[in-house]
């Protein structure tokens, strides 16, 4: 079997035990990474760490009784990244996919960061498989290297004479063979194996097979749980009574009549409202029921979607901060290139607030503890809400500890750059006294009306067709709300006044066109946004391709005929156009009452 | 003091008359299969049966169960719960998840008035159980699924072919 070492200059794999007695566990540790801290000792739990110089990380354990653990980094929130990236482990360790088990990992961006992203750990922008592919079938096949080193030695045989399927080692030869759990506790006294070897595609027997979810069994009795249904011993829950419009500030509340309610132990302000806690939910939500609360709303946001569209479209006919520039579109968009034959394309288009809407209402558990803060929670963003939370309290990150629970649903929203809903529960906690655990619930309605929401956006797109009916030039100006500006993600995600968010899918544009300029402009609201499914791209995809077929009406052309000249240089966008035109039966007639569209746009590579 | 039956098990309890079935289930019971989607019965994560009749606990007040049989997905035991469940699992209906106990209570009450649903007759029972990873297609054949292996299984009472 041919197979490529992974041993590329500074990117070397080593990998080492992390823990001794019966059963394996192995952590892959990433060349390149800093001296090993006593906390990163801590977490390793083992002496043979003390000497480490590589940072751990930990994703696959091995007990005796066969079952093989693949700790997963990534929050399972119904995408399958619990069954995706135990498949890349199970694929190099040549395990059987029914042996192998699914647990979260804790937060911990030292081990479990993102490899996209730095340190740190969280999930989105589709990049689970796409940063750990390499990482976890790393983490398989040393795993696998151990077993196999230690059956080799076991039966006195060379490893090469040794074979691996479905989660037994065999030796034809002497017809000797031992399941991993029968080799666990010898495999975990082996060296760890300096480079190892991943398999080639070609060999691929679980990777690209449709298998089971490891999460349907739990999901289908009733046993899945998710942050909704933590109960803590003492925990109150909490719901909250947010100002009715954003930016309204709370200027008095009586809760006299809210503390009559029985079950209602306590009711507290804080910045984003007054939150009532109740035994349980439904004298919380009784209590808040019976809240009363004054708000001054004189700097409140009042804005009806109407006006705003105004305001927006207003601005739009300014020119924006600079997203892209190709030609002078300027120039060619002033020229009236209608005197010469051509042709003026104009769309104005807006997208309203989206919200995100999670089958799962936003809610979280946080309790303090000796140590610090323990919160439960099905979340995207660990390492940010760690760091929030560990400021609140004035505490060290990794006095923050989160378990993870599934996420009833989240497209972006349990990935909130503002730690929302976690800092919501903290000064809940916090303004308690910390006396009990407490459980942030948010009503569906709380989900609705409190944010965060997709930005309201408006699109003007100016184009014009030369006298052969090709586009010439291309204007977008892009108005809405940066998601990145103020918070943890600025630095990396706004770049000379563009969020990159905002312009994704325009500022690419792929169409081949000589003049090109988009702009952008981002108003500062107080409605609280956020990045939603595939963020930009939720709108500048329809907008773009809206305006195509607006161009390839105005040409008389066909709106695959008008993108296919268009995307020339873009093989990746044309195959894939042609895949779908074909797939649709492109150009034939379709039954009375029924259309066919064709869009093409690129988003996360994925 | 409001008697009813839980999962077949006799449940005494003094509380609020008012309160939701929903939180009595989840808070008091501390049964948590059950979910809480929207407080309005306009999701249908929260169905549970009463007297076998697939209905939003969410506001239903705990009142109105007295002398009844509530059963929650953890309940399910019956022959066609049971095909209801295996069928959700062969064809990995599942994605968050959070919708499915409502989705597979609201399915089997189908089942149980109608053995050989139309895709209409799924889609009119089914309407009120919102999925918003969308996973109707694949509720939509687990319930055919189902259907089909229940068939089977009145053919061939033996059981020689397993659920």
């Amino acid at each position: 079997m041919d197979r490529t070492p992974i041993n590329r200059g500074r990117r070397r794999f080593l990998v080492g035990t992390l823990t001794a007695g019966a059963g394996l566990t192995l952590g892959t540790f990433l060349g390149g990474c800093e001296q090993s801290t006593p906390e990163a000792q801590r977490w390793a739990g083992s002496a043979t760490m003390a000497s480490a110089t590589f940072t751990p990380n930990a994703f696959v354990r091995i007990s005796p009784d066969d079952r093989v653990t693949v700790i997963i980094k990534h929050l399972e929130m119904g995408q399958g990244t619990y069954t995706g990236l135990a498949t890349l482990v199970a694929e190099e360790l040549d395990a059987e996919w029914s042996q192998v088990e699914v647990e979260a990992a804790p937060a911990d961006a030292e081990r479990y960061n993102n490899l996209l992203w730095g340190k740190m750990q969280g999930t989105g922008g589709s990049t689970a498989i796409a940063n750990a592919f390499e990482q976890m079938r790393t983490a398989g096949a040393a795993a696998r290297a151990m077993l196999v080193a230690a059956a080799a030695k076991q039966w006195n045989v060379t490893e090469d004479e040794i074979e691996v399927r479905d989660g037994v080692l065999r030796h034809n030869g002497s017809n000797r063979q031992a399941s991993f759990g029968e080799l666990a506790e010898l495999a975990a006294h082996e060296p760890v194996p300096e480079q190892v070897f991943l398999k080639e595609p070609g060999e691929f027997r679980l990777i690209g097979a449709r298998l089971p979810r490891k999460d349907s069994a739990a999901k289908v009795d009733g046993t899945a749980r998710f942050t909704q249904d933590v109960k803590l011993p003492g925990m109150l829950t909490a719901l909250v009574l947010h100002p009715p419009r954003f930016g309204a500030k709370l200027k008095s509340f009586d809760a006299a009549q809210a503390k009559s309610i029985p079950g209602v132990e306590a009711v507290v302000a804080i910045p984003t409202g007054v939150a009532v806690l109740g035994t349980d939910f439904w004298s919380a939500k009784k209590g808040r029921d019976a809240l009363r609360a004054e708000w001054d709303e004189s700097q409140a946001f009042t804005l009806s979607s109407e006006r705003l569209s105004a305001q927006y479209r207003e601005l739009a006919t300014k020119p924006g901060t600079l997203a892209y520039n190709e030609g002078d579109a300027d120039a060619v968009l002033g020229s009236a290139p209608e005197g010469a034959g051509g042709k003026r394309v104009q769309a104005r288009i807006d997208f309203p607030y989206l919200a995100h809407a999670a089958m799962e209402p936003m809610n979280c558990v946080m309790q303090r503890t000796d140590q610090g803060i323990e919160i439960w929670n099905g979340e995207q963003f660990q390492t940010p809400d760690q760091a929030a939370i560990a400021a609140l309290f004035d505490l060290r990150p990794e006095q923050v500890q989160i378990h993870m629970l599934y996420a009833g649903g989240s497209f972006g929203r349990r990935a909130n750059p503002h730690s929302d809903y976690l800092l919501e529960t903290g000064r809940i906690l916090k303004a308690f006294g910390g006396k009990a655990p407490v459980k942030l619930v948010w009503t569906r309605e709380d989900d609705m009306r409190a944010g965060y929401y997709r930005p309201f956006f408006h699109h003007s797109i100016e184009a014009t067709l030369d006298a052969e009916g090709k586009p010439v030039a291309w204007r977008q100006r892009i108005v809405g709300q940066s998601i990145a500006a103020g918070t943890v993600m600025e630095g990396a995600m706004v770049k000379d006044g563009v969020d990159a968010a905002s312009v994704e899918g325009a500022a690419n544009l792929p169409y081949a066109i000589p003049n090109v300029r988009v702009e952008l402009h981002s108003p500062q609201l107080p409605v609280p946004v956020q990045w939603w499914r595939s963020v930009g791209s939720t709108h500048t995809a329809f907008a773009v391709e809206t305006a195509i077929d607006q161009l390839a009406a105005a040409a008389g052309r066909d709106p695959v005929e008008f993108r296919r000249a268009l995307l020339k240089d873009h093989p990746r966008h044309l195959g894939v156009m042609e895949l779908a035109a074909e797939k649709a039966g492109w150009g034939k007639p379709m039954p009375p009452g029924r259309g066919r569209g064709i869009a093409v746009h690129e988003s996360f590579n994925s | 003091m409001i008697e009813f039956e839980l999962n077949g098990k006799p449940q005494r309890l003094d509380l609020d008359p008012d309160m939701p079935l929903l939180w009595v289930i989840r808070d008091r019971l501390e049964l948590t299969g059950t979910k809480y989607g929207c407080g309005i019965a306009q999701c249908g994560a929260c169905t549970v049966h009463i007297d076998g009749v697939a209905t939003r606990s969410c506001v239903t007040p705990v009142a109105a169960v007295a002398g009844k049989a509530v059963t929650t997905i953890e309940g399910l035991q019956s022959p066609t719960g049971k095909a209801v469940q295996a069928a959700w699992t062969e064809l990995d209906v599942v994605q968050c998840g959070y919708c499915q106990s409502g989705q597979i209570m609201s399915a089997v009450d189908l089942l149980n008035r109608n053995a050989q649903p139309s895709d209409a007759d799924i889609d009119a029972a089914m309407s009120g159980n919102l999925c918003r990873c969308n996973t109707y297609v694949r509720i939509r054949a687990a319930i055919k699924h189902a259907s089909r292996r229940l068939a089977e299984a009145v053919q061939d009472p033996v059981g020689s072919r397993s659920l």
